[in-house]
């Protein structure tokens, strides 16, 4: 089995560009294998929030490859893009929680929209509500919620489906450091039970928190390996489509 | 079951995604007026068909004999032998001579107190046989009872009582027309106005969309909660309108009733009338989520 075939994402000379720009991405290539832990790193403007928009596929790239959960997901019809992304777990820099609705109904939203049954939704919910610390606000709307609380709110709806593949962008950026540790820790608990973690951060002290994970560096729209680890692969798992 | 619950089927897992999605702002409003110009246009159209259908099923065997003849002893006489005719044929169901009193009350709002009861006749005015087929006046029966009567009475002139009203039943059929058009127009204007509310709430939802979007919803699931969202306000908007109607309809049904005119008195709404009439909100309400989805699909399918 090629590194190619057992990833649970994979990247070809992957170009992006909005509009008539020049391309924010350009010849991105690299395989994200199930199970790994990556940071995603470079300074602003590199290109990171652009990479994680593949990633959640809210884009389309221009040019080249991209494959995901063993599909081509370029040419897949827009009916099957939602089969896929109920496998991607998504944390915005921005939270985009709903606003109408309450910390337990934003983080109860992907099972709802998975179709599992209201009684089965409210333990989960509870119990990922409690594990980020804000079982106590889970009637509170998202305006009266502090940034930090939005943002743990946004991970738990993020990782409340147990999703095979998780992007976050920023994640601990609005949290204190001990919340911080802690949601990493959430991070790397999902990712020992086989999710494949995405991280995207400014921040070089979280890199060392996570010892396994790898680094995927952008510079102006360009991958760097600094680690090998996107030209040599850990065989930590294999994906299976 | 509850409003709640009732509401809540209306979206199914829609109920569950967004619980709270309501479009508010004017919608349940403009879906209340439209129904309610709705309710009235086809009322007015059903009242009108079923004056119609009365009148006619009423002179359908009609006929008016008149004796045109200036001399009265001659024009009595001849009336008489009419009658006489008329009476002994099979397909003849009644013959009745209308009054002189009848007569004069008749041509009274035009000729005032000098018509046929005035001053031993001073106007002439024909003798009037009113007259009840067996079945319905043909062309050929009123050409048969005019050669029947043409040698004993040849002053008399022979005519349906429907051609006489052919000018009325012409002009109610076009009010007729006329109400299904505003319905259909009116339908038209709703689903329009129901197209710029979704546009609008479209527009003014975008990062919730975006959000449940990359959740995984479905274009179908999101075009459910328009779908739900619009539902509730033409049902609240549609009771609404259906209310104000009906009370309308009342309220001129009232006034007409009142006129005390044979014709108007036969434009009443029946059972399955008011079936229909009660069915307008529903159509509102079917023809409003129907009218959301499809907008709200046609846009979802310009996205990612």
């Amino acid at each position: 089995m090629t590194a190619g075939e057992a990833g649970i994402v994979q990247f070809d000379n992957v170009g992006l560009r909005y509009g008539a720009d020049r391309e924010v991405l350009s010849d991105v290539s690299f395989t994200l294998f199930p199970g790994s832990f990556y940071f995603l790193t470079g300074a602003s403007g590199a290109g990171k929030t652009s990479l994680l928009k593949l990633l959640y596929l809210a884009q389309r790239p221009g040019r080249g490859m991209i494959r995901m959960f063993g599909q081509d997901v370029i040419t897949l019809p827009r009916a099957r893009l939602p089969a896929f992304r109920r496998r991607i777990g998504t944390v915005f820099q921005d939270f985009r929680l709903v606003p109408h609705l309450s910390a337990f109904d934003n983080v109860a939203l992907p099972l709802r929209i998975a179709g599992m049954d209201e009684a089965a939704v409210r333990k989960p919910v509870a119990d990922m509500l409690e594990w980020v610390g804000l079982d106590h606000r889970a009637e509170a709307r998202p305006e009266t919620l502090s940034g930090g609380e939005q943002q743990r709110v946004a991970i738990a709806r993020a990782v409340i489906t147990r999703p095979q593949l998780l992007v976050a962008d920023e994640p601990t950026g609005n949290v204190d450091p001990d919340m911080a540790l802690k949601l990493l820790r959430l991070f790397d608990s999902l990712n020992r039970l086989g999710t494949t973690v995405v991280v995207a951060t400014h921040d070089v002290h979280l890199l060392r928190k996570v010892p396994d994970s790898l680094i995927m560096r952008l510079d102006k729209g360009r991958l760097s390996d600094p680690t090998g680890a996107l030209r040599y692969p850990p065989r930590r798992g294999s994906f299976e489509a | 079951m509850s409003w709640r619950r009732h509401a809540d089927r209306l979206g199914g897992d829609a109920a569950r995604i967004l619980p709270q999605a309501r479009l508010a702002g004017p919608m349940p409003w403009v879906i209340a007026i439209m129904t309610s110009l709705t309710v009235i246009a086809l009322a007015g159209g059903l009242a009108l068909a079923n004056l119609a259908e009365q009148a006619r099923s009423e002179i359908a065997g009609g006929l008016t004999v008149q004796v045109v003849e200036a001399n009265r002893a001659e024009r009595d006489r001849q009336a008489e032998t009419a009658i006489a005719i008329l009476s002994a044929r099979d397909d003849v169901a009644s013959v009745r001579r209308v009054s002189e009193e009848e007569l004069a009350k008749l041509i009274e709002p035009w000729l005032g107190g000098a018509g046929a009861g005035g001053s031993a006749g001073a106007i002439p005015t024909p003798a009037l046989i009113d007259v009840r087929l067996r079945g319905a006046v043909t062309e050929a029966r009123l050409t048969d009872l005019r050669s029947t009567l043409a040698t004993q009475a040849p002053a008399a002139r022979v005519d349906a009582q429907a051609e006489w009203l052919r000018p009325v039943f012409g002009a109610i059929t076009s009010l007729q027309y006329l109400a299904l058009g505003l319905v259909l127009l009116l339908a038209a204007t709703s689903a329009a106005a129901v197209w710029l509310a979704a546009r609008s709430a479209l527009g003014t939802n975008r990062d919730t969309i975006e959000v449940i979007h990359h959740l995984g919803g479905t274009d179908s699931q999101i075009a459910a909660i328009f779908q739900r969202a619009i539902g509730l306000d033409a049902m609240a908007g549609g009771a609404a309108g259906l209310v104000l109607a009906l009370g309308a309809i009342l309220l001129l049904g009232q006034q007409f009733a009142g006129l005390g005119s044979g014709l108007v008195a036969g434009g009443g709404l029946g059972p399955v009338d008011w079936v229909l009439i009660a069915c307008v909100p529903l159509a509102g309400v079917a023809l409003a989520m129907l009218t959301a989805r499809l907008t709200v699909l046609a846009a979802l399918r310009r996205s990612l």
